[in-house]
């Protein structure tokens, strides 16, 4: 036993260790040590995310620099209404999210399933409308590498009739721009269909009861993960669609 | 030559009953395990296997260059062997091999920890990385890569027909299992210190780790975001790199340069901590100057966020930007110095003592002080234009990963051994693999120095006639340091079952993890400790040993 | 000796024809670059002697055997300031040494002359002012600074001399340059040091240093008939780059004439100095290079002009010293085909006739 303990004063009542509730893993010395730790990762874990984006973010920056017209260009052939919706759809599903969290908190549980399952059905249709818009793009012609074609920069487009044609050159720089447009909106995608897979596994879980008895850090954690991935795209739609509309 | 080590009496002493070793047998127990010891020991004997795959691959390269024509192998299949050496070494050796093994091993136990914070997801990391060697391994098996491991743009994505995909994606899982260590760590070290454990009273080995994952978390990323890039450019063709569709491969380069000039730190920091525990323990010495010590480590982290364009010093950077990189390099420079200076002060008026592990440490010393004042010469620019992409910078930086961060991974090794596996290596044995290591290893390397200023290039299959002396020695060296290596493997396995019994505490060192049984109960600690004495303070060990002594006997 | 063994025999004299420790000086960059190199080792020799007796001094001194129980010390300030000041000021020598000497590798002196070199899978490529096309060899004159300007048309490569101790990364997309001058006559390591792919190590080559009078007797020898700013005016003329850039007065394009290392107003109202990569790009990527006063008309030229041909019109517009022959190049022409009328008289006007006749843009 000497050779085993350090030093020696025990820290908490060995009463309590009696009362351990199953959720508390054996590592953490309470609860409260728990939560915050798996806080701290997840919060730890959104900053490695950013560094993930910030790289295409860094990327964009400089194209944009160097290419502008042709940014220019490639944002009008975006769908401002269908990006807008898909803004308040993810901002909604941030907003059902956290009620799914308070619920949590408030130890609601069919409350909870509903308002996960809010939270699927709201990241299922920001999806289903990115695919519509995807589908565009392939039909259009301004998948790089795919299928592109400069074919819409260098004629006249009737539905921007003050947008001058591009020259060939600058035109085919749009090729840059739709990249980077299919990186990080698929970057982000990809984010989501993480997010609903994860969803799902808590719906079910949440059925069996499991983060209404007091122990909630997953639905808060994954809650964070929600936003961080809502908040990504708050700066891809200005950045893609919104801020070269009026030069 | 008198020792510190104590062991207890090899007649009557025995492996404890109940340790995180015998917790549960079976592979069962082993692959879904969350105890942070055995995930260690799972990494150590995963990244054992890739370190042997690597060095085959040395192995290869070296001997291909015994002679100036390509005789051994064509040139493409040289190109493919310094590629998955590479690839290897970096990815699936070196950036896990301290921190993944002995840091996932000691580093909770030496915060008072039961274990790391998320131990799932520590788990998670063992399987990523299991992930990636495999995928490398399969990349290899269905015809290699000749990327080289820094996989250049536009040679990477448009030029190459060989698994250019595969070995990205395998990197790419490979840096996520880094990235979850490193989460691990830094969550750790805030979260689950025991009470007492000050951030000041951290063994420096702790903060070299933390040092360590701050880059492992802020920089694997980004590589993580240029490796899905190029994929992308060459799986369908998107132009972000592409100069035909207006991309820069310059980039590229500042890109991966963000992580790859980190992943240095990566490599080295761990190993800068496990130096401090030894030469601390082998002198009977609190480190020289700790804050100073624990700072540079901080310090280093900081600085090599703003260092990656001297890699870059000859592709036409602006003037003033290579300025400011090469300025930043060279204080990047400084806390290394300062380490090594405040090293070599530990043993003043020390009791020191020449365990194996100490002489890995020497051994480190003198290679790494030479490898970092060699990366002067790279960081000083225009020494750079003549320097960079020859001999010098592979010896370069081999002086620092091989000559440093290798020697510093055997001294844990060594150092932790016995409480890994609760015995003992043999003595004269380890201590001859350690010269032999060291010999084999100045005789690989430093003639590379001199073949760089000559101006051979790296990466030649084939080199001009007049090289072909200093790259024979070069190749003999490799054969040494080859039995260097193959030494401890055999001896390390033979002392599982035959080692001596090592005791809990044989260095009589400082550490929370040597004031426990070697090997650890599965929860490390009976109870949580309560610290209330300074890291390595060898009075306080002295003081507790004779209230010991007095209580018991 | 060599019952020993022949091989080992062979090896000790190869060993004693050949050890250098030291590239050949052959440049007058050279003893620069070797004076910082004889520093840093010194520094470096120091650095190493000092921690070397130091570890071995205190490991004699403070054995277990000598020095059984150790002295606890906590640290020292001034020791540490000592030995963070110290070397700091060393790599800070180092740092300002190796400044210098990279500006004095990368910035060319005025009156280097110039020759193209183009890096492709794997060969070298290199093309003199007067025509005189190499592969993978260089001849250069003695004493005589010359100044390398150079592409890659494929992956990256490096061009490096190491007995001039100079060095640079040759990049697909865009000109970078090197320049020395040559102070021993002989041959030469040419290497690429970039990795660029399977024959990488074959993509080598010789740099011969000849005397001045030898040379010119080489150029003399090995000339192909065109100097390359003559290939440039024929491309020019094919392309029909005279039709907008003829240097009268109402072209639609800027007069070209003596527009070399000029500074010249952009349309976004910035200034450039147009160098050989300002001329390349213009040509490849003409809407991001618009200069002030005319329309954006002028159609690119990517994918239609190899690298060779886009060094042959650089060349050409850097050495135009007038439009005469240009003007005669399209008379001619118009004469023969009589194509299309002149443009409008103002450059005002030329926007709106831009504007107007779209198809006077080829695509």
């Amino acid at each position: 036993m000497d050779s085993q303990a350090i030093a020696t004063q025990p820290v908490e009542d060995h009463a309590e260790h009696a009362h351990h509730p199953p959720y508390l893993r054996h590592h953490f010395a309470n609860l409260e040590q728990q939560k915050e730790t798996s806080t701290f990762g997840m919060w730890l874990f959104l900053l490695t995310e950013i560094m993930f984006f910030g790289g295409l973010f860094c990327a964009y920056l400089i194209y944009r620099n160097w290419y502008y017209p042709a940014f220019v260009a490639g944002s009008h052939q975006l769908s401002i209404l269908l990006g807008a919706i898909n803004t308040a759809v993810l901002i909604c599903s941030s907003f059902t999210m956290a009620m799914g969290v308070h619920a949590a908190e408030m130890r609601w549980r069919k409350p909870l399933i509903g308002w996960l399952l809010a939270t699927i059905a709201l990241g299922c249709v920001f999806l289903g409308i990115k695919a519509v818009e995807y589908n565009e793009k392939w039909e259009k012609h301004h998948v790089p590498g795919l299928n592109f074609s400069v074919d819409s920069f260098v004629h006249q487009d009737p539905h921007y009739p003050e947008d001058k044609p591009l020259p060939l050159d600058m035109a085919e720089k749009t090729q840059v721009y739709f990249s980077l447009y299919f990186a990080m909106t698929g970057m982000h995608a990809l984010h989501m269909v993480i997010g609903v897979s994860l969803l799902i596994i808590l719906v079910v879980r949440a059925w069996q009861g499991a983060y209404t008895q007091g122990h909630m850090t997953t639905v808060e954690n994954f809650g964070l993960y929600w936003h961080f991935v809502d908040i990504v795209w708050i700066f891809l739609f200005p950045l893609l669609y919104l801020i070269s509309r009026h030069q | 030559m008198s020792t510190i080590v104590s062991l207890p009496d090899q007649t009557t002493a025995t492996l404890p009953k109940r340790s995180y070793l015998n917790d549960g047998y079976g592979l069962k127990s082993w692959l879904l395990t969350g105890d942070h010891k055995r995930i260690a020991i799972l990494y150590l004997i995963s990244i054992t296997f890739f370190f042997f795959i690597g060095g085959f691959f040395a192995g290869m390269v070296r001997l291909e260059l015994l002679t100036p024509p390509t005789d051994l192998m064509a040139a493409d299949t040289y190109n493919k062997m310094f590629t998955m050496h590479g690839i290897v070494m970096v990815f699936l050796f070196l950036v896990p091999s301290v921190p993944a093994t002995i840091g996932n091993f000691v580093l909770p136990i030496m915060v008072g920890a039961k274990d790391l914070a998320f131990p799932k997801i520590n788990l998670l990391s063992w399987y990523l990385y299991v992930v990636g060697g495999v995928m490398t391994l399969a990349a290899l098996i269905l015809g290699g890569v000749d990327t080289g491991w820094t996989f250049t743009t536009p040679l990477s994505t448009h030029y190459l027909n060989t698994h250019v995909v595969t070995a990205g994606l395998a990197v790419f899982v490979a840096g996520f299992s880094s990235i979850f260590t490193g989460l691990n760590f830094i969550v750790t070290v805030h979260r689950m210190r025991a009470p007492g454990m000050t951030w000041f009273r951290l063994p420096l080995f702790v903060w070299s780790h933390y040092a360590a994952s701050v880059l492992m978390v802020l920089g694997t990323p980004v590589l993580a975001i240029t490796l899905v890039l190029v994929v992308l450019e060459r799986v369908i063709g998107i132009g972000v790199f592409d100069p035909a569709k207006g991309g820069d491969p310059l980039l590229f380069q500042h890109l991966f340069w963000f992580y790859s000039h980190p992943a240095v730190y990566i490599m080295i920091l761990p190993g800068m901590g496990v130096i401090s525990e030894v030469i601390s323990t082998f002198s009977r010495k609190r480190v020289f100057g700790y804050t100073a010590v624990a700072f540079s480590s901080v310090a280093i982290a900081v600085f090599a966020f703003f260092v990656w364009a001297h890699h870059m010093f000859i592709m036409g950077i602006s003037n003033y930007s290579a300025l400011v990189f090469s300025l930043l390099t060279m204080l990047v420079a400084v806390p290394s110095a300062i380490k090594i200076f405040n090293w070599s002060f530990t043993l003043y008026k020390g009791s020191i003592t020449f365990e194996t592990p100490m002489l890995y440490a020497f051994g480190f010393m003198g290679l790494f002080t030479i490898g970092g004042l060699t990366g002067v010469f790279l960081g000083s620019m225009g020494m750079d234009i003549h320097l960079t992409e020859t001999y010098f910078i592979v010896a370069h930086f081999h002086f620092v990963m091989v000559g440093g961060m290798l020697m510093a991974f055997l001294s844990g090794v060594h150092f932790w051994w016995p409480k890994m596996t609760g015995r003992m290596y043999p003595e004269g044995l380890s201590k001859l693999a350690a010269l032999v290591t060291f010999i084999g290893f100045n005789l690989t390397f430093f003639p590379q120095f001199i073949l760089g200023y000559l101006g051979m290039p790296r990466r030649y299959a084939a080199y001009p006639p007049e090289f072909q002396v200093l790259n024979v020695l070069s190749t003999a060296g490799a054969t040494v340091l080859g039995v260097g290596y193959l030494l401890p493997m055999l001896y390390l396995t033979w002392s599982l079952k035959y080692g001596k019994i090592a005791g809990p505490n044989p260095w009589q060192a400082t550490g929370l993890e040597w004031q426990i049984q070697s090997p650890p109960i599965t929860s490390n600690f009976e109870e949580t400790p309560v610290i209330d004495y300074e890291a390595y303070d060898y009075e306080w060990l002295a003081n507790k040993t004779r209230h010991e002594v007095q209580t018991v006997g | 000796m060599h019952f020993i063994s022949p091989v080992l025999w062979q090896f000790l004299v190869n060993w004693l024809t050949h050890f250098a420790l030291f590239p050949p000086e052959a440049s007058s960059i050279a003893p620069h670059a070797d004076a910082l190199y004889f520093f840093l080792v010194a520094i470096s020799l120091v650095g190493l002697v000092l921690v070397l007796a130091l570890v071995a001094g205190f490991s004699f001194l403070y054995r277990k055997e000598r020095n059984p129980e150790a002295t606890q010390i906590e640290g020292s300030t001034l020791l540490e300031a000592t030995w963070t000041i110290i070397p700091l000021a060393l790599f800070m020598v180092a740092f300002v040494w190796g400044a210098l000497l990279y500006f004095r590798i990368y910035n060319p002196p005025t009156n280097a002359m110039n020759i193209y070199v183009v890096g492709k899978q794997w060969m070298w490529k290199a093309e003199h002012p007067g025509g005189q096309h190499e592969i993978n060899s260089l001849h250069i004159p003695l004493g005589r600074p010359v100044q390398l300007t150079m592409i890659s048309q494929d992956v990256f490569h490096s061009f490096s001399i190491p007995a001039f101790r100079v060095k640079r990364e040759v990049i697909p997309g865009r000109y970078t340059t090197v320049w020395f001058e040559a102070t021993q006559e002989g041959t030469y390591h040419l290497f690429c040091t970039q990795y660029c792919g399977t024959l990488h190590s074959q993509m080598i080559g010789t740099i011969t240093v000849m005397k001045p009078a030898d040379y010119e007797a080489w150029t003399e020898g090995s000339t192909s008939g065109m100097s390359l700013a003559q290939n440039g005016e024929r491309l020019y003329a094919s392309l029909g780059c005279n039709a907008c850039h003829s240097g009268s007065a109402t072209a639609r394009g800027p007069n070209l004439a003596e527009v070399y290392m000029t500074k010249v107003q952009m349309s976004n109202g910035s200034y450039s100095t147009v160098d050989d990569a300002f001329l390349r790009d213009s040509i490849l990527n003409p809407t991001m290079h618009q200069m002030a006063g005319y329309a954006p008309i002028m159609p690119t030229y990517q994918g239609q002009i190899s690298e060779e041909g886009l060094i042959d019109l650089v060349e050409y517009i850097k050495k135009l010293n007038s439009n005469y022959r240009i003007q005669q190049t399209l008379n001619t022409t118009q004469v023969q085909s009589s194509v299309q009328s002149p443009a409008p008289s103002t450059q005002g006007r030329a926007q709106q006739a831009a504007q107007t006749a779209p198809g006077m843009v080829k695509p």
